[in-house]
C-alpha cells in the first residue's frame, strides 16, 4: 500500500513536470516539421511565464493563459520575421530571441512587482480529478488528478497529429520541412507555412510557460524556465518529430526530474544528477540512431 | 572597403542596441540618462573599474569568442561552448586541488592544459556523432551543456565538495594554481593569454594554409572537397576541437584567475554571449578582442547600472540581443560545414542518404 502511494505520487509528479515540456515540445514539433528549429523556445516560454503572471494578477488565471499564448505568438513572430523573412540563421536568431526574452522579462518583472526578493504569490489552478478514474491506484493520481492544463496539453496531441498527418495543410507543412524547394515548385507557399508553424508553435511554448507559473510554481522568477525550452527541443528529437513519441519523451524527462523528489522522499543521498542526465544521453543516442531509427525533416534549419 | 563597412555595421549595431535600451527604459518609466551614465562609469569610469571589472569579465568572452570564430569560420555551429567551459572548469579545479606541492608555473600550466583538454573531450562526442552519423552539432553540443551543468552539480556535491560538506562548492584552489594578478588590480594574466591567442589566430587565419582551408570549408564544403586538396570533414572536425579547447581553457582561466573555486552558475552565460561577441567581430580575431572587451564593459556596467541607477542589470541582455540580430542581418553565416551532408563515408548509412 505504501509502495502504491509512493508510485502514484511519483507518476503524478512526473506528469506535472512533463506538462510545460509537452506544451513547448508540441509547438516545436510543428515548427520543426516545417523545417524551422527554434532555439528561441526557451525565451518564448519565459515570456509566456511572465505574461501569465501579469495576466493572472490583472484578470485571473485563465486570462493569464491567454496572455501567455499571445506573448508567445508575438515573440515567435519576431523570430519568424528575422529567420524566415530575412533568412537569417535560425540557430543564432533563436539564441538572440532567448537573450532578449531574458532581459525583457527580468526588467519588466522588476518594474511590475518591485525588486526581486519580494515574493510574488499567484493562485495556482486546482487539480481537477476525473470521477471514478482518479481512484485507480498509481495511474489515477498520475493521469486523472491533475490541473486543467495537463488535460489541455494531452488533448492537443491528437489534434496536432490529425492536422500534421491527415490534412492537406499538414501535408504541405511537412513537404516544406522535407524539401522546401520542391514544395515551392509544387505551389506551396513555404515561407507562409514556416512562419505559421513557428507562430502557432510559439503559442504552445507560451502556454508551457503559463503552466509552469499557474499550475506548478505559483510565482515568477528571473530565468525561471531554466533550460526547459532547450529541453523541449531535445524532446522533439527523442520523440522523433511525432506527437505520440513527443508525449512519451516528455514523460521520460518528467520522470527523470520526479525521481529527484522520490529520492528526497525516501531520504537517500543517491546522485540524482545522474538520472537527470539520462534523458539527454538517451536523446544523443537517439540522434545517433542507437534507439531505433530517427530521421530529422530534410530541410530542418535551412533558410 | 569591406572591412570598413563591417566596422560601420558593428558600430551601428551597438548604437542601435543602446538606443533600444534607452527607449525601452524610458517607455517603462525609468530615467534612461542616469542609467546609461552609470553603465558608462561602471565600465570605463576609472582605471580600477576598467581593469578589475570590464577586462576581467572580457577574458572568458574573448577566449570563448575566439574559439567560436574558429568553429563558425569552418561553418561548424558550436552552440554548446557553455558546456565545454564547465568541462574545463571542472578539470581545472580537479587538477588544481591535486598539485598543491608543485611550483607555481608548473601548477598553473597543468591546470590550464587540463582545462583545454577537457574542452576537447567535451566536444569529441559531437564531432564523432557528426562524422559517423551525420548528427547536426547544433543539437548535440547544446544537449551537452545541460549534462555539463549537471556534472558540475554532481561534482560540488560529491568528489569535489568542500571539506565541511555543507556548501555546494569546491575548496579554494591553492595559491600555486592561481594565475598571477597584474599590477595591483584584479586583472589576471589570463588577459595576456587571451591577447596572445588572438594574435596567434590572426596569423593562422590570414597567413597559413590551414586558415585558408578553414575558410574554404566554411564557405562551401562541396567546392572545397572537389578541389581535391581539402578534406572538409577533417578541417571541420579540427575546427570544432579547437573551439572546444578554447572554451575549456576559458573555464580553467576563470577558476584559476577569478573564482578560485568551482560552483554551479560559475558562468553567467559566457558561452552564449560569446556567440554574439564572435559574430559582431565578423569572426575576426582582433575584432573578437575588441567586441569581447565591449561586452565585458556592458556586463560590468550593468552591475553599476543596477547599483547606482536602480535599473535591473539583466536589461543589458536586450542590448546584446539587438546587437546579435543586427550583426546577423549584416553578416549572416550560411550553411558551410554545418549544413553540408556528410560526403565521405566508410560505409553507406541509409538513414541520412536522402
Amino acid at each position: 500500500m505504501e509502495l502504491l502511494a509512493l508510485a502514484g505520487g511519483f507518476l503524478a509528479a512526473a506528469v506535472r513536470v512533463a506538462t510545460p515540456l509537452l506544451f513547448a515540445a508540441t509547438g516545436e514539433t510543428l515548427a520543426e516539421r516545417s523545417g524551422v528549429i527554434n532555439l528561441g523556445t526557451e525565451g518564448i516560454m519565459l515570456a509566456g511565464a511572465l505574461a501569465a503572471a501579469l495576466g493572472a494578477t490583472a484578470w485571473g488565471p485563465w486570462a493569464g493563459f491567454g496572455a501567455a499564448m499571445l506573448a508567445g505568438m508575438c515573440l515567435a513572430a519576431v523570430f519568424a520575421l528575422i529567420a524566415i523573412g530575412a533568412r537569417a540563421d535560425q540557430i543564432i536568431t533563436g539564441t538572440a530571441i532567448t537573450l532578449a526574452a531574458v532581459g525583457l522579462t527580468g526588467t519588466i518583472y522588476r518594474r511590475a512587482y518591485g525588486d526581486a526578493g519580494v515574493g510574488l504569490s499567484l493562485p495556482t489552478l486546482p487539480n481537477v480529478s476525473v470521477p471514478g478514474l482518479a481512484s485507480i491506484p498509481v495511474i489515477g493520481p498520475g493521469f486523472f488528478d491533475q490541473p486543467a492544463p495537463t488535460y489541455l496539453a494531452v488533448a492537443a496531441l491528437p489534434l496536432v497529429w490529425w492536422v500534421l498527418f491527415r490534412t492537406r495543410l499538414g501535408l504541405q507543412l511537412r513537404a516544406t520541412g522535407e524539401a522546401a524547394a520542391m514544395a515551392r515548385a509544387a505551389g506551396v507557399r513555404t515561407g507562409l507555412m514556416r512562419a505559421g508553424a513557428t507562430i502557432v508553435g510559439g503559442g504552445f511554448a507560451g502556454l508551457g510557460g503559463a503552466t509552469l507559473v499557474l499550475a506548478q510554481v505559483g510565482t515568477f522568477a528571473e530565468r525561471m524556465t531554466a533550460g526547459r525550452g532547450y529541453l523541449a527541443i531535445a524532446i522533439v528529437v527523442l520523440g522523433r518529430w511525432h506527437p505520440a513519441g513527443v508525449a512519451a519523451a516528455a514523460l521520460l524527462f518528467g520522470g527523470a526530474t520526479a525521481l529527484q523528489f522520490l529520492f528526497q522522499a525516501l531520504g537517500t543521498r543517491a546522485p540524482y544528477q545522474l538520472f537527470l542526465m539520462l534523458p539527454y544521453v538517451l536523446t544523443l543516442l537517439a540522434l545517433a540512431g542507437a534507439v531505433g531509427r530517427v530521421r530529422a525533416p530534410g530541410d530542418l534549419g535551412r533558410s | 572597403m569591406a572591412r570598413l563597412s563591417r566596422l560601420a555595421w558593428a558600430v551601428a549595431a551597438v548604437v542601435l542596441g543602446l538606443g533600444v535600451l534607452a527607449g525601452g527604459l524610458e517607455a517603462m518609466g525609468y530615467d534612461a540618462a542616469p542609467a546609461l551614465g552609470a553603465l558608462w562609469s561602471g565600465a570605463f569610469g576609472s582605471w580600477y573599474a576598467f581593469t578589475s571589472t570590464t577586462l576581467v569579465r572580457s577574458v572568458p568572452l574573448i577566449l570563448i569568442g575566439l574559439g567560436i570564430a574558429i568553429a563558425f569560420r569552418g561553418g561548424a555551429l558550436n552552440i554548446g561552448a557553455e558546456g565545454q567551459f564547465y568541462a574545463g572548469a571542472i578539470a581545472a579545479t580537479w587538477v588544481a586541488l591535486h598539485v598543491a606541492e608543485r611550483p607555481a608555473p608548473v601548477a598553473v600550466i597543468s591546470v590550464l592544459l587540463a582545462a583545454a583538454l577537457a574542452g576537447v573531450l567535451w566536444v569529441a562526442l559531437p564531432v564523432w556523432l557528426k562524422l559517423r552519423f551525420g548528427v547536426i552539432e547544433v543539437i548535440s553540443t547544446l544537449l551537452l551543456v545541460f549534462v555539463a551543468e549537471l556534472l558540475v552539480s554532481l561534482m560540488v556535491l560529491g568528489p569535489l565538495q568542500e571539506r565541511g560538506h555543507i556548501y555546494p562548492q569546491s575548496d579554494a584552489i591553492p595559491d600555486s594554481a592561481r594565475l598571477p594578478l597584474i599590477g595591483g588590480t584584479r586583472l589576471h594574466a589570463g588577459f595576456l593569454l587571451a591577447l596572445a591567442l588572438g594574435a596567434t589566430l590572426w596569423f593562422v587565419f590570414s597567413r597559413t594554409w590551414w586558415g585558408f582551408k578553414l575558410r574554404a570549408v566554411g564557405l562551401g564544403p562541396r567546392a572545397a572537397e572537389v578541389s581535391g586538396r581539402i578534406d572538409s570533414q577533417r578541417v571541420g572536425a579540427a575546427a570544432l576541437f579547437l573551439s572546444g579547447a578554447m572554451a575549456g581553457l576559458a573555464g580553467g582561466v576563470e577558476v584559476s584567475g577569478v573564482s578560485y573555486a568551482l560552483y554551479p552558475n560559475l558562468s553567467p552565460g559566457y558561452g552564449f554571449t560569446a556567440i554574439a561577441v564572435a559574430l559582431l567581430a565578423g569572426l575576426h580575431p582582433a575584432g573578437v578582442v575588441i567586441t569581447g572587451i565591449l561586452f565585458g564593459a556592458l556586463e560590468a556596467g550593468a552591475g553599476a547600472m543596477q547599483r547606482d541607477a536602480g535599473v535591473p542589470a539583466i536589461a543589458v541582455y536586450v542590448v546584446e540581443a539587438v546587437i546579435i540580430i543586427v550583426a546577423l542581418l549584416a553578416t549572416a553565416p550560411k550553411g558551410g560545414w554545418s549544413g553540408a551532408r556528410v560526403m565521405r563515408r566508410k560505409r553507406p548509412v541509409a538513414s541520412k542518404a536522402a
